[in-house]
């Protein structure tokens, strides 16, 4: 970022997209939003896609900073951002450890627990557990313990995949089965009803603010990966339409969570509020989609700021902040 | 206070469009495509097979000697230099004496298909069709609003039985029935010598037209490639082929040869869509066969994909769990394998993306969502080894698979929202 005649010169920026989760197709879209708006406020940056030819791309010509376009275990887990910190290199967003925290949900949920932040009751099992046990058995405990309405889901990943609303006792194995083709390990939780939102939250040097959440109306009435990733098939309200005192519990509980598993920059957070106006935390993702469909852009736009900028912010933050 | 759908076209758009989402089994094919994962979902050729120097000079050949021409609009039904030569190649297939004046030079198979159907369906109209058949069909179908029947096939392709009860069931609704007669997508069979001529006797009793997409009649390994419909009735059959298989897929010729009768409406209909297919694609198809030798590479194609077919049968052998079937291709570029009971193709994709294998589920040929107990399983494009690779993770996926269900118990497949192209990859995954 500074020549050697010792001038100042605009940052070299490497978005990484892509990788070999299954959410590859989504962070390739992310990441060609994320190249278009860096570029459009005159910024520098070029996308890649994390493979083997990143390390010697990175020693030979290194970034001033990397934005992680990444979406699942590459990108999430903190994997990638431990050999980003080996590598000396800057980079938008949480460190590798909140990152990794965050990622496995049961994980971040023991920790909002402990730190007060409701989130629906759970229960994580890996599959080789059933098979010990009996999965009659452990699937009536689970049934029991928790109620119907389950939602069933990989203990690690996103995007709804392999998630699924159990309703009916029959539904269960199913679910279990299509969640154990994502994941070793599943999570089933308490069903919450009421209003989905998201709060995308944001720390541009000052400390985290939230933007205003999203409301979050599939029109089939479920969540999944069509509804998230096809334009036209959800109906997404900014500001969610919340009264105001509980809009503010929301974001005030969106605080809590980025806080308590140790985010920085930027992050998003699932959220259900009951009927009695309760919000519950479902999960957070440290390495929000940023697709045209994708939640944390529209709360940008709806919080009166760009896209573009933002990003250039944070990634000015990072350079300056160097590695973690 | 209003919301956004990121769409604002979403209340606007024509009925054939609805249903058109994305979805997960689909956005699984964006990882097949990276070099870790072995691709068995693709359906390409192997061009690297072809002398890539001698085409480009020929190329070069088609800009700078011929750019008059080659770089211009042409006419709507395509030159009459290709339309000669692919009265020529036809010939090899056993068609002979088609009228260069009756093939209607076409963007890919596609266009053809898509020719036939706005020729001929109106919506509500019924096409019979081999389940599984191919997905493409099923998406020129699904646009024109057709519905498709699905007629079983054993491995002697198409039942003709089936088909007569098929068109019966219909109630004379049907308006053609839509079949790939040899070494067929996805299923890899073959229609017998004896089927040809029952199929096409019972079309004719119920005046059925008969669609034949043959693009891989010319990829045989071994035996007699049974000569296709069209060479044994002159009307009442639709022809349809394309270079895509035997030459470059990347320029997009393919054909139709139709009854003389049509054949005004297809060019009509053709310039209707299209204006005229690319001349320069035709000047490059042209030049390839009257100066390249393309027979002797046809038969380098053929001792490829017969090594490659066979490095996966073996490999199916020695490796799949038991209760796994497959069919035994002689042509083409598909072996087509029905798994263990209790297994779902598609509901099992993520855990082969996982295990860095890809193929396509079954689902994605049928029109209603069946076919969950079946692979399409592609050799053309993958060398032996990777193939021997790829069906070694395939069984260990399957292996994992049975055991999961083992402790769950049965579960009823989830039905299939929107249409069959949801669980297929794009064309251009290899």
């Amino acid at each position: 970022m500074i020549n050697s005649m010792g001038t100042s010169t605009e940052p070299h920026i490497l978005v990484l997209a892509g990788g070999l989760s299954y959410e590859r197709d989504v962070s390739l879209r992310s990441g060609r939003r994320v190249l278009d708006a860096l570029r459009a406020t005159g910024l520098s940056a070029e996308l890649r896609d994390a493979d083997v030819a990143l390390l010697p791309t990175l020693q030979e010509d290194p970034p001033d900073a990397v934005v992680i376009a990444l979406h699942g275990a590459t990108g999430e887990d903190g994997s990638l951002r431990g050999v980003l910190d080996l590598c000396g290199i800057p980079y938008v967003g949480s460190p590798a450890a909140a990152a990794r925290l965050a990622w496995d949900k049961p994980s971040a949920k023991s920790r909002l627990r402990e730190e007060g932040i409701l989130t629906p009751d759970w229960v994580a099992l890996p599959h080789d557990r059933f098979s010990e046990l009996g999965a009659v058995a452990v699937l009536a405990r689970i049934e029991e313990r928790l109620g119907l309405p389950l939602m069933v889901k990989p203990a690690q990943g996103g995007s709804g995949l392999g998630a699924s609303v159990v309703r009916e006792s029959t539904a269960l194995s199913a679910a279990m089965v299509s969640c154990f083709a994502y994941d070793s390990t599943a999570l089933v939780e308490k069903y919450v009803t009421g209003t989905s939102v998201a709060v995308s939250v944001l720390d541009l040097g000052e400390g985290p603010f939230t933007l205003p959440a999203v409301e979050i109306v599939p029109r089939n009435g479920v969540y999944d990966y069509a509804a998230r990733y096809t334009a036209g098939l959800t109906t997404w309200h900014t500001p969610a339409r919340l009264p105001a005192a509980i809009a503010s519990a929301v974001a005030g509980r969106a605080l809590g969570a980025y806080r308590a598993l140790g985010l920085k920059d930027l992050a998003r957070v699932d959220l259900i509020v009951d009927a009695e106006g309760e919000p519950h935390v479902l999960g957070v993702n440290v390495s929000p989609g940023m697709t045209e469909t994708s939640l944390l852009p529209l709360a940008v736009q709806a919080g009166g700021l760009e896209f573009g900028k933002v990003l250039g912010e944070l990634v000015r933050l990072a350079v300056e902040r160097g590695a973690w | 206070m209003t919301g956004t759908t990121q769409d604002d076209y979403t209340d606007r758009y024509a009925r054939r469009v609805r249903g058109m989402t994305t979805s997960e089994i689909r956005a699984l094919f964006a990882v097949a495509s990276r070099p870790e994962v072995v691709s068995l979902a693709g359906g390409q050729p192997y061009i690297a097979a072809l002398p890539l120097d001698a085409v480009g000079e020929m190329m070069n050949k088609v800009g700078a000697d011929l750019g008059t021409t080659s770089l211009q609009y042409g006419i709507g039904q395509g030159t009459i230099e290709l339309r000669e030569h692919i009265c020529q190649v036809m010939e090899l297939s056993g068609i002979t004496g088609a009228s260069p004046d009756d093939v209607v030079v076409t963007v890919g198979g596609q266009q053809a298909l898509d020719l036939v159907a706005r020729l001929f369906l109106d919506p509500g109209d019924v096409v019979l069709a081999e389940g599984p058949t191919y997905v493409g069909a099923l998406g020129v179908f699904q646009a024109a609003q057709a519905q498709v029947r699905h007629v079983a096939m054993d491995a002697d392709g198409l039942i003709p039985a089936a088909l007569e009860e098929a068109i019966v069931a219909t109630g004379g609704r049907a308006k053609f029935l839509y079949t790939i007669p040899t070494y067929q997508n996805p299923a890899g069979v073959t229609l017998t010598e004896e089927r040809r001529e029952q199929v096409l006797d019972i079309c004719e009793r119920h005046g059925l037209l008969v669609v034949e997409d043959d693009p891989y009649g010319m990829l045989s390994f071994e035996g007699e490639t049974p000569r296709p419909l069209r060479a044994r009735r002159r009307e009442g059959v639709f022809y349809l082929s394309t270079f895509s298989k035997t030459f470059a897929p990347g320029l997009r010729v393919g054909w139709i040869l139709a009854p003389h009768a049509v054949r005004e409406k297809l060019v009509m209909a053709s310039e209707a869509n299209i204006l005229c297919p690319s001349a320069f694609a035709q000047s490059a198809v042209t030049q390839y066969l009257a100066t390249m030798p393309w027979r002797e590479q046809l038969k380098t194609y053929r001792e490829i994909y017969r090594d490659r077919r066979d490095a996966m049968l073996d490999a199916l052998r020695d490796l799949m769990p038991a209760g796994t079937t497959w069919t035994r291709p002689n042509g083409g570029l598909f072996v087509w394998a029905t798994i263990p009971d209790g297994l779902d193709s598609k509901a099992m994709m993520p855990r082969a993306i996982a295990a860095r294998v890809a193929y396509v589920p079954g689902t994605g040929f049928y029109a209603d969502g069946t076919g969950t107990s079946n692979m399409r399983l592609n050799f053309s494009f993958p060398p032996p080894d990777r193939i021997r690779e790829g069906i070694r993770r395939l069984a260990g996926v399957m292996e994992q698979e049975l055991a999961l269900r083992a402790v769950f118990g049965p579960t009823t497949p989830q039905r299939r929202r929107g249409p069959a192209a949801a669980d297929t990859p794009g064309p251009d995954l290899a």
